[in-house]
């Protein structure tokens, strides 16, 4: 399937051809049984575009994002980022993990400068952006508190800002909101779409949760099992801003019934079929 | 009210009771002074020479700290030696098993021989009983660090010294001090081990000196206050680290 934004011009990212086989050490290069991750992976998208990455656990997704980020090196294809092959870890890139790994010894606000002091950036504007993004994400006046002291969902909040305090041109997140209950994960969507429309940072998103991919995606790429293939790719088109209510719509159900088909789970379980 | 005494009035009930009990046993069934000293009598043999129990203690003491400290100072690096180096490890870590396997109390005659009466074989025993735990446990711990974590500090191009230094020790620090722990418990036995093998000087000495000339209640004595000082020495390191890493959780694993 054509790709419609590879061909225009404000194309931000795109992968081709991506393929990952890992290679079993004793068994060698050749041998059949060397795992397949990522069978074939294209994708291309816009700056400030959210693409999902969704599909069952073990698809390769997450190992996708890995390789996008130039954390593990690809078998073949190409990724490119504004135009230039990745070939290791870009410090312009944010990341959200499922969990939110904030580091205990620090304060919230430190947690969240680590990136700055690691790139040497650490001043007191620094600090102010810091401060800015708690308020943002509702931790106004939480910096000097230990992480262990906050919920779930409020480390999460922590992450984000941490993923975002060098103001990245792309935030990869792999199932950032995987491990929280139904409510704060809804409320994290909204500030996600929050987020989004004050930055102009790209969004690469693994998820397994089709309602999560249609209501923060504007597009999603469904994934096959085991070795990860993209099986479906679904422009969303549904209106900024997203509010809660468009997950009752019909255009929405549509959308997640298109990726529940090719994901195979509308026929029920294997055993009635 | 009770209640919220209980944490506080139950363990000297505890240590009462026992008394009490060590007490009339000592009286009912006539066990001579030499086999079982009454409390009362330890206590005035501690009363007494609190003088020579306070000297003594101060030895071992010092031997058991130097020693601990001396097996801290050589075995972190160590450990993070062996977790950044394969070669290293697989040259060193059999190595160190071999070594731990050795029973100490077998090492210590050689110690002797080589380091001579005084405090420095003591310190060598009590290094080698704390060296090992604080290797190992600083070695797992260095090893442990979240992927996620390593990936974001790769991911902004981290140097291996920044790695180290701001997530993977602050992170092994947790099993640093356990390791210190257990290490510093052991260095008081490394201590008086080597006191008992030969020494004119600390409690170990003390309670063998004492125990040769039949003086039970000086050498039960000089055993609390031992025990005092593994406590003591357990104490020194909790509070270093209160100190060092107040975000580790107060209560205490072991």
């Amino acid at each position: 399937m054509a790709d419609a934004a590879a061909a225009s011009a404000d194309v931000f990212g795109s992968l081709e051809n991506v393929r990952k086989v890992f290679i079993h050490e004793k068994l060698g290069r050749r041998a059949a049984e060397n795992l397949v991750a990522i069978e074939e992976a294209s994708l291309a998208f816009g700056q400030g575009d959210l693409v999902s990455l969704l599909g069952p656990s073990g698809c390769g997704k997450t190992t996708l994002l890995r390789i996008i980020a130039g954390l593990i090196p690809k078998t073949s294809g190409s990724v490119r980022i504004r135009g230039a092959e990745v070939t290791g870890p870009q410090p312009d890139f944010g990341f959200v993990f499922q969990s939110p790994n904030l580091m205990p010894w620090r304060t919230v606000l430190d947690n969240v400068l680590f990136p700055m002091e690691i790139l040497g950036k650490s001043d007191a504007r620094a600090r102010e952006r810091a401060m800015e993004l708690l308020e943002m994400v509702g931790l106004a006046g939480f910096g000097a508190v230990r992480p262990h002291e906050l919920s779930g969902g409020m480390q999460q909040r922590v992450a984000l800002c941490r993923a975002l305090v060098h103001e990245p041109a792309l935030l990869l997140m792999d199932e950032p909101f995987g491990a929280l209950d139904e409510l704060t994960r809804m409320e994290m969507h909204d500030l996600l779409h929050d987020i989004r429309s004050r930055t102009r940072a790209a969004v690469v998103f693994v998820t397994h949760s089709i309602a999560e991919a249609v209501y923060l995606s504007d597009r999603v790429l469904v994934f096959s099992k085991r070795p990860g293939r993209i099986i479906e790719r679904i422009d969303v088109g549904l209106p900024y801003p997203r509010a809660p209510e468009m997950r009752y719509t019909e255009g929405f159900a549509a959308l997640a019934r298109r990726a529940s088909g090719a994901l195979g789970v509308l026929h029920g379980p294997v055993t009635a079929a | 009210m009770l209640r919220a005494l209980k944490p506080y009035l139950l363990p000297p009930l505890g240590v009462i009771l026992l008394l009490v009990g060590w007490h009339f046993y000592c009286v009912e069934f006539k066990v001579p002074t030499a086999v079982l000293p009454t409390p009362g009598l330890v206590f005035q043999a501690m009363l007494e020479k609190r003088e020579l129990l306070l000297s003594e203690g101060w030895i071992t003491l010092k031997e058991t700290l130097y020693g601990f400290a001396l097996a801290f100072v050589l075995g972190v690096p160590l450990a993070v030696l062996v977790t950044n180096s394969s070669t290293l490890n697989l040259m060193f870590y059999p190595l160190l098993i071999a070594l731990q396997s050795v029973p100490k109390v077998a090492l210590a005659p050689v110690l002797l021989v080589w380091l001579g009466t005084g405090i420095e074989s003591k310190l060598a025993i009590a290094w080698l009983v704390a060296f090992f735990p604080i290797v190992v446990d600083t070695a797992a711990g260095l090893r442990s660090t979240p992927r996620e974590l390593l990936e974001l500090a790769r991911s902004l191009r981290a140097t291996r010294t920044q790695i180290f230094f701001k997530v993977q020790f602050p992170a092994a620090l947790p099993f640093v001090v356990s390791g210190a722990k257990v290490a510093v418990t052991l260095a008081v036995i490394g201590a008086v081990i080597g006191e008992f093998v030969g020494s004119s000087e600390g409690l170990g000495n003390l309670l063998m000196s004492a125990s040769s000339q039949i003086n039970a209640p000086l050498a039960f004595a000089s055993l609390f206050a031992l025990a005092a000082l593994g406590m003591l020495a357990y104490l020194v390191v909790a509070v270093i680290e209160r100190l060092l890493a107040p975000w580790l959780p107060h209560t205490e694993r072991h």
